[in-house]
């Protein structure tokens, strides 16, 4: 049955990789269209017109907007496979609050590791250093965030995984090592075939990365 | 009901997000105890045990268990009590739709309006004119509706309490206009009908008491 499901993403992007992450977990056949975030296409101005960012899920024609928005809905429309939300309220509640935590707390700084320089990037250091404290802590013991099944909430922050090696090189900060625990969690996500497909190359991530701050900033951060 | 059955709700008499959740336990008729918070003066021991992440309230206590975050909150207070008054709708779209402007609410709407009226006066200019959009995008999506949800009060009225009340008052306290009648009819209309309602009435903080603090906390950024 053709869904006519059309997802507009950029490769790089950890909120496109959630939604990336649900479609895959349902099985449900999608068209993938990379955006141009410097030239956004007349479908995504005309699907997004409030944001204007990606990741846009059209569905039959109608637009969903922002990610954690459409893994629910997806997972509202195939709720038999591979259940994202789990079925008890408390634990829904809870899953909504952390996937809420991670997005509120990561955005702004995120952005600043690797777009910024100086005190703004050290400040934004300092920021991510303790969302990684608290997921730390939160996700502790268990093998998932949500206990022993992958969940919406490890969906919505695998993504980031993919960029530390990004954020340990351009800002200098030290996350493999330091947080063990939120890397083994990480491993064991991307032995998920869903993950493992949506997730970019963490050194292809760094290149295009590095190469913008050469262009942008001037800086040359593998200097010989 | 024993008392691990019985619901707790951490509040503060002033705040908009606050009263998200008392509308939602009025509207689906669950009695409540509501513990007033002395959240900008002294922190108690109980919001740091129930929220220790943020902080903040609201804090929804049940079955011994706290949630966090007012629309986590009403959303849990959805799935748990099955009533006649449905806050969101059944079709997964239409919910991903309520979601939507609920967060866009949250995350653009209400920074927008508290920066236009208590933001620097050098900014004023162009922080009433985002507001003034950001509105104007939900005076669109209103449309001929009675309210958001439709017929009956739904996700995004509750989410949008704060134009549907603080608003004016903001207004008031700090001498900013962002919002009139004749720009916004659709909208005024819609706050009319909202405070109007029996459930919504009952939670709603004294006018003047709030301008008072509103005025003690910003002062008055236009002359008296």
């Amino acid at each position: 049955m053709a869904e006519e499901i059309i997802l507009l993403d950029y490769w790089a992007s950890m909120f496109g990789m959630r939604t990336r992450i649900a479609l895959e977990e349902k099985g449900v056949k999608y068209e993938y269209r990379e955006e141009d975030l410097s030239n956004k296409s007349p479908l995504l101005l005309e699907m997004n017109p409030i944001h204007k960012k990606i990741p846009v899920l059209i569905h039959k024609g109608k637009p969903i907007c922002e990610s954690i928005i459409q893994v629910q809905y997806i997972d509202e429309l195939w709720p038999d496979s591979n259940p994202i939300l789990p079925s008890d309220p408390y634990q829904r509640a809870q899953a909504r609050f952390w996937a809420d935590y991670i997005d509120k707390k990561t955005y702004v700084p995120c952005k600043a590791l690797w777009s910024e320089t100086g005190e703004k990037q050290e400040a934004a250091k300092m920021e991510f250093i303790e969302v990684l404290k608290t997921l730390d802590s939160e996700l502790g013991d268990k093998s998932f965030f949500g206990g022993n099944k992958f969940g919406l909430v490890d969906i919505a922050f695998i993504g980031f995984y993919s960029w530390f090696r990004t954020y340990e090189e351009v800002a200098n900060l030290t996350i493999v090592a330091k947080f063990p625990k939120l890397i083994s969690w990480a491993q064991r996500c991307l032995k998920r075939e869903s993950v493992a497909k949506a997730l970019p190359d963490s050194d292809k991530v760094l290149k295009s990365v590095s190469d913008h701050r050469k262009i942008v900033l001037g800086i040359d951060e593998f200097h010989v | 009901m024993n008392q691990e059955e019985q619901v707790k709700l951490m509040g503060l008499w002033g705040s908009p997000f606050s009263k998200r959740v008392e509308m939602a336990l009025k509207l689906k008729g669950i009695p409540y105890e509501y513990i007033e918070e002395d959240v900008y003066g002294n922190k108690s021991p109980m919001l740091l045990k129930y929220n220790p992440v943020h902080k903040k309230v609201p804090v929804l206590i049940h079955n011994g268990r706290s949630i966090a975050e007012s629309l986590v909150i009403v959303e849990y207070i959805e799935d748990t009590w099955k009533t006649s008054h449905t806050i969101l709708p059944q079709d997964p779209y239409e919910r991903a739709m309520a979601r939507f402007w609920a967060k866009y609410v949250d995350d653009k709407v209400m920074l927008a309006v508290r920066k236009a009226c208590w933001g620097p006066e050098s900014e004023r200019e162009k922080e009433v004119k985002e507001a003034y959009e950001c509105l104007k995008c939900l005076e669109k999506e209103l449309g001929d509706k009675l309210f958001f949800g439709g017929e009956t009060i739904g996700f995004v009225d509750i989410a949008a309490d704060f134009i549907g009340y603080w608003l004016g008052i903001f207004q008031e306290a700090s001498g900013v206009t962002i919002m009139t009648a004749e720009e916004f009819p659709k909208l005024q209309r819609w706050s009319e009908d909202f405070v109007g309602n029996d459930f919504i009435k009952e939670v709603l903080p004294p006018k003047e008491k709030l301008v008072a603090v509103l005025k003690a906390m910003f002062g008055s950024v236009t002359s008296n």
